[in-house]
């Protein structure tokens, strides 16, 4: 069951569908409902997947939805995994043009690691909401 | 606006006498309890020092415990990995990125012997953070005592068994709300009876507070649901006077000092008025609310994370004036990785400063009789009965969660935490104010699993399957099934065969699913 939450006519990112989706087995959601209220704020159609969906499940609904962006939140530590696996899931699809952000619990040191994976942003709790929004619309403008 | 506390209550300037009740907050150890449970506070009892930890497998994590007991530490916390805690063997495809990765993977009774190997469990009291899975945990607990020799009626600890609040914020959840509520009544009727010293429910706030919400809806979320567990106890043929003595609470603990003190005293009396006046409890002891606090959580912050120690002391401070029971203090690396042993020992030693230098816990409830402090209290547990009027309102906490009511709330509220933070209303220093722009963090040490820890839990699993006697484990698990199908049988002493047999997590878990089914999430932005 997923919910989709449509947001205003105006905003900077008006008319973009966005994922927003929870890999794996982590049960923290409240950073994941935060960004997708404040995507669908900023304009957005937001799909929220809920909890524990594996990376095959998040490549079908990013396909099946032609979302412009998939959004990851991790907070268990096993980002580097599943960010990998979603990233090839969508590339094996010949959706690796999509791209794919992260937010979560996520150390320092593996920040470069995702981009050089192809992750295009990662955002960290301590980031304001109008700055992630500001990234988010360049990098899908 | 005048300055209002977190939870939104406005701050006088100065309290004043004619602000604060006019009976005044009574003695400790005397109903309601508002300044304690026992008369003698810490003198009576320090509270127990109790850092939550575990990693990798059952090996790695015994050597961290022996390490942690030797440096004075007097309880044990277990963390277990994700897929222990969701019901998942570590060969599922779902548990495989996971394994080892926030707690000890404990798959069968094997991790469990191995976990407290050279550690005497009548010696001890070992906590547990495992819900979903929780009666199971607390089955191959008993079952490693029967093999240590250690009489069940001995062992001290907790389970957290506490599912309501997986379904609001932590999300460990397996099965729909009614069936594991059963296990849960099954587990703490089973508890009263087998191990008497055993808390076999921690109901705890913690998670729904770190997720967002304030200090007086983390108090009135978790009475609701304590209420909620004693109806369906007292349903189950339970004797309330009994098993309350048993209940037992967890909290955050954020950084506003006098809110977050003031919440414990509030949430004390509350809990002591409700099961006296709402189910006519007398017993004093069933009338206690014992609690254990973690300090840290969504306070602390990446950046410049070493004032994080300076947060987590502040906290502390505010849990023993607030009387916890036990407190867990995180490490200040927690807002950015799993804590080294060098930032673990910082935080075990912040505990220890203030027990036993700090003067905080020489006199019982310190605060006690201070016009602001007695006023703040009023005005909590004022708030609190609001809060928790309005789930009556919407029909029960149960009916909330199904709907996916509460968990859109708490939504809301953590959309409003992170606005306010934001916009700086919500100071976090280092971060929104008094930010150093162009500073690189400085970090600390760096967190490293050891990346052969899912191969060797791997391989562990796979052996222990091949060498149990497999006729065991499959009879216990068809006896499991075909009990949990009736609605009344007690499950707890064929989980426990269950573990004795050496059947694992995920097999227990499969069978009950088939039986109950899975719970569907009620997605809602």
């Amino acid at each position: 069951m997923s919910a989709v939450a449509a947001g205003p006519a105006v905003g900077p990112l008006a008319g973009k569908r966005i994922l927003i989706a929870k890999p794996g087995l982590d049960g923290h959601d409240a950073g994941a409902k935060v960004i997708a209220l404040a995507l669908r704020d900023a304009g957005a159609e937001v799909i929220y997947t809920g909890l524990r969906k594996s990376p095959g499940f998040i490549v079908r609904v990013a396909l099946d939805e032609d979302v412009a962006a998939v959004g990851l939140s991790i907070l268990s530590g096993s980002h580097l995994e599943l960010a990998h696996e979603v990233l090839e899931g969508l590339r094996a699809s010949g959706a690796g043009a999509i791209p794919v952000f992260i937010g979560g619990t996520i150390p320092p040191q593996d920040h470069a690691v995702l981009f050089e994976a192809g992750v295009k942003g990662v955002y960290t709790n301590d980031m304001p909401l109008a700055r992630m929004i500001e990234d988010l619309a360049r990098v899908l403008a | 606006m005048p300055p209002a506390t977190p939870s939104g209550i406005e701050v006088p300037l100065i309290a004043t006498g004619d602000m604060a009740p006019e009976a005044g907050p009574g003695l400790p150890g005397a109903y309601p309890f508002t300044r304690g449970i026992f008369a003698d506070g810490y003198r009576g009892r320090p509270w127990t020092i109790r850092q939550y930890s575990g990693f990798g497998s059952a090996e790695e994590s015994n050597q961290r415990y022996r390490f942690l007991l030797e440096q004075g530490q007097t309880g044990l916390s277990v963390a277990l990995d994700l897929p222990t805690q969701c019901g998942y063997d570590p060969d599922d495809a779902m548990a495989r990125p996971e394994i080892g990765k926030v707690g000890v993977s404990l798959f069968s009774l094997s991790e469990m012997e191995t976990l407290f190997k050279g550690i005497d469990l009548a010696a001890i009291s070992t906590s547990f953070t495992i819900n979903g899975t929780a009666a199971i945990i607390y089955a191959m607990y008993l079952a490693a005592a029967d093999k240590q020799g250690v009489a069940r009626e001995k062992l001290t600890g907790t389970i957290q068994n506490d599912i309501l609040k997986e379904y609001v914020a932590r999300g460990t959840w397996i099965f729909p709300v009614r069936p594991s509520l059963r296990l849960i009544t099954d587990s703490v009727l089973y508890s009263n009876e087998v191990t008497p010293r055993f808390n076999a429910i921690s109901i705890a706030g913690a998670h729904v507070r770190d997720a967002g919400c304030t200090a007086v809806e983390e108090m009135a979320y978790t009475l609701a649901n304590g209420l909620a567990y004693v109806e369906e106890l007292i349903r189950r043929g339970g004797d309330v006077a009994k098993f309350a003595r048993r209940l037992s609470f967890f909290f955050y603990v954020h950084m506003d000092l006098f809110e977050e003190a003031c919440k414990f005293r509030a949430g004390r009396r509350l809990w002591a008025k409700l099961l006296r006046e709402r189910y006519g409890v007398s017993d004093e002891k069933a009338l206690h609310f014992r609690f254990g606090v973690v300090c840290g959580g969504s306070s602390l912050v990446a950046a410049q994370p070493y004032n994080n120690i300076v947060r987590v002391a502040i906290e502390n401070m505010a849990a023993v004036l607030g009387g916890a029971q036990s407190i867990f203090t995180c490490a200040y690396d927690e807002a950015f990785q799993i804590p080294t042993e060098f930032s673990a020992e910082i935080a075990l030693r912040t505990q220890q400063i203030v027990q036993h230098e700090s003067g905080i816990a020489a006199t019982v409830d310190p605060l006690g009789g201070s016009y602001y402090v007695e006023w703040l209290t009023d005005r909590m547990e004022s708030g609190m009965l609001e809060v928790m009027g309005e789930i009556d309102a919407y029909g029960g906490v149960v009916k909330a969660i199904e709907e996916g009511w509460l968990q859109r709330r708490i939504a809301v509220r953590a959309k409003q935490r992170k606005d306010a933070t934001d916009r700086g209303e919500r100071v976090v220093v280092g971060q929104n104010r008094f930010r150093r722009e162009a500073q690189a963090d400085s970090y600390g040490e760096v967190f490293r699993l050891d990346p052969q820890i899912a191969a060797r839990v791997l391989a562990k699993h796979a052996e222990v399957k091949r060498s149990r006697d497999a006729s065991r484990a499959a009879r216990s698990l068809d006896a499991l099934e075909a009990a949990a199908g009736s609605e009344t049988e007690n499950l707890m002493p064929l989980l426990v065969e269950c573990c004795h047999a050496y059947a694992t997590v995920g097999e227990m878990v499969d069978r009950l699913k088939r039986c109950w089914g899975e719970f569907q999430e009620p997605v809602r932005l």
